[in-house]
């Protein structure tokens, strides 16, 4: 059944490459489907929605809280794929600040710095400093791990958190989890959540509705997208099986510096673009070295998650936007069935 | 040549490729250390090159690091560990007891390698 639902999103792919999307009969794979991918062209860039059951229910509304990702900024990295990556982080913040509709808060998945320097983290804060969202929330990546084992990242960004700096937090109704697995990596493996972190995951879940929509983040995959590369996490299982009991299940993730999704029954799973450069697609290059574009793409391969709840609705809604469009088509602005 | 000559040339030919394979070798013998071997070991693509280094005692190993993307060298005993080196960057390390050695890259833990000192 799987592979059939791959084959039918595989084929519509292939239909968005030669002659645009059949709207209508795309539609009715994802009612099939279920929850299911939709994805349009804005500006010549292809912009992913995850979207509810075709239950009508939704149909109409605009969103009653949204929240943008931002993820792998690596600020200190100045190599050719992006000699300035505190100015494309600087773009991402502005784009966020001229969003429609303001979102409530920011998530980054990590990878805040290059090198886990001080003054790195102080450029992150400053450029932070100017979004009109004043609440942030952060995991860290391999990369704030370099120095000091995270501390500096527990001391600036950590507080409240547990560990390594996962903690959880409620909003209108959603409940946020965020999980570290870059720390204490071992020799030959992937992302690790480790014992302690599995065990205080499921104490934080226990006794909570499974109306209740949860969403996960953390830095690397949360499922397997590529062994040989380290994309993914070697005991996540146990993570999402924690999970498995509720409604809406939504997985933000980053580390792959490109935009990947799966849905597996009501678990969504979506990896963020980079701020900062873009990886190679597994397998197509020799390694996931930052991949170097012409200089004028390179808006179009960076970029935000803009993600929207609506209350009663089963799943959330997930937009891409890269941090700049070849065309002035206006991108990630599509609404979903149920916007006006 | 006079028969002379051509006696004395047959004598120091032998004379002088001998003195000179002994100033070429490494002075060993029972009593000398060694002079100190080194290898070297090359991270690029998120890979250590050559995997395996063979090495005598008391050599040392360099790594260099090649990639825009910072790496770490760790023993996966605890014997040695790098600080984060960026592009450019090196970590050395000398062995002085015979073994095998595997170690990784803490940040990219895909990336293994191994010393062999023998």
């Amino acid at each position: 059944m799987p592979d059939k639902k791959q084959d039918l999103i595989d084929q519509k792919l292939q239909d968005l490459n030669n002659d645009g999307v059949d709207r209508r009969g795309f539609l009715k794979c994802m009612a099939w489907a279920g929850t299911g991918l939709v994805w349009t062209l804005s500006g010549g860039i292809p912009v992913s929605r995850a979207f509810a059951k075709s239950d009508g229910k939704d149909a109409g509304k605009s969103a009653d809280f949204s929240f943008v990702q931002i993820s792998d900024s690596h600020i200190g990295f100045n190599k050719p794929a992006n000699p300035d990556v505190t100015a494309t982080l600087q773009t991402a913040i502005n784009k966020i600040n001229s969003m429609p509709q303001k979102p409530d808060f920011i998530i980054h998945t990590g990878d805040l710095t290059q090198l886990s320097k001080p003054s790195e983290f102080d450029t992150l804060d400053q450029v932070l400093r100017g979004a009109s969202a004043k609440q942030i929330y952060f995991v860290p990546g391999e990369h704030d791990m370099l120095s000091d084992n995270g501390e500096q990242f527990l001391q600036r960004y950590g507080k409240g958190s547990k560990g390594a700096g996962w903690s959880s937090f409620d909003h209108k109704g959603v409940h946020f989890v965020g999980l570290v697995n870059v720390a204490n990596l071992k020799a030959g493996g992937m992302g690790s959540l480790g014992h302690e972190q599995l065990e205080w995951l499921e104490d934080n879940l226990k006794g909570r509705s499974a109306s209740t929509p949860i969403v996960l983040y953390a830095h690397i995959p949360l499922w397997t997208i590529y062994p040989d590369w380290g994309w993914g996490t070697d005991d996540s299982e146990q993570a999402l099986s924690y999970v498995k009991r509720f409604g809406s299940v939504t997985v933000l993730n980053g580390h792959i510096h490109q935009i990947m999704q799966k849905i597996e029954g009501k678990v969504s799973f979506h990896t963020a673009m980079s701020t900062a450069f873009p990886q190679p697609a597994p397998g197509t290059a020799p390694s996931a070295e930052p991949m170097k574009v012409p200089a004028d793409q390179l808006q179009q391969v960076l970029g935000i998650t803009d993600v929207n709840y609506v209350v009663g609705g089963s799943s959330l809604a997930i937009v891409d936007s890269p941090l700049g469009a070849a065309s002035s088509a206006a991108s990630g602005n599509a609404g979903g069935p149920w916007r006006s | 040549m006079t028969r002379e000559n051509v006696w004395l040339a047959g004598l120091t030919a032998p004379v002088m490729i001998a003195m000179l394979l002994l100033a070429g070798s490494p002075s060993v013998t029972a009593n000398d250390h060694p002079s100190a071997a080194t290898a070297e070991v090359k991270i690029d693509n998120f890979s250590f090159g050559p995997q395996t280094v063979t090495v005598p005692v008391g050599a040392t190993v360099t790594w260099t690091n090649r990639d825009d993307i910072p790496h770490t060298v760790v023993s996966t005993d605890g014997v040695f560990k790098s600080k984060v080196r960026d592009t450019d960057e090196k970590f050395s390390f000398t062995f002085t007891k015979a073994g095998t050695y595997p170690y990784y890259c803490s940040v990219h833990p895909k990336m293994t390698g191994q010393v062999v000192v023998q």
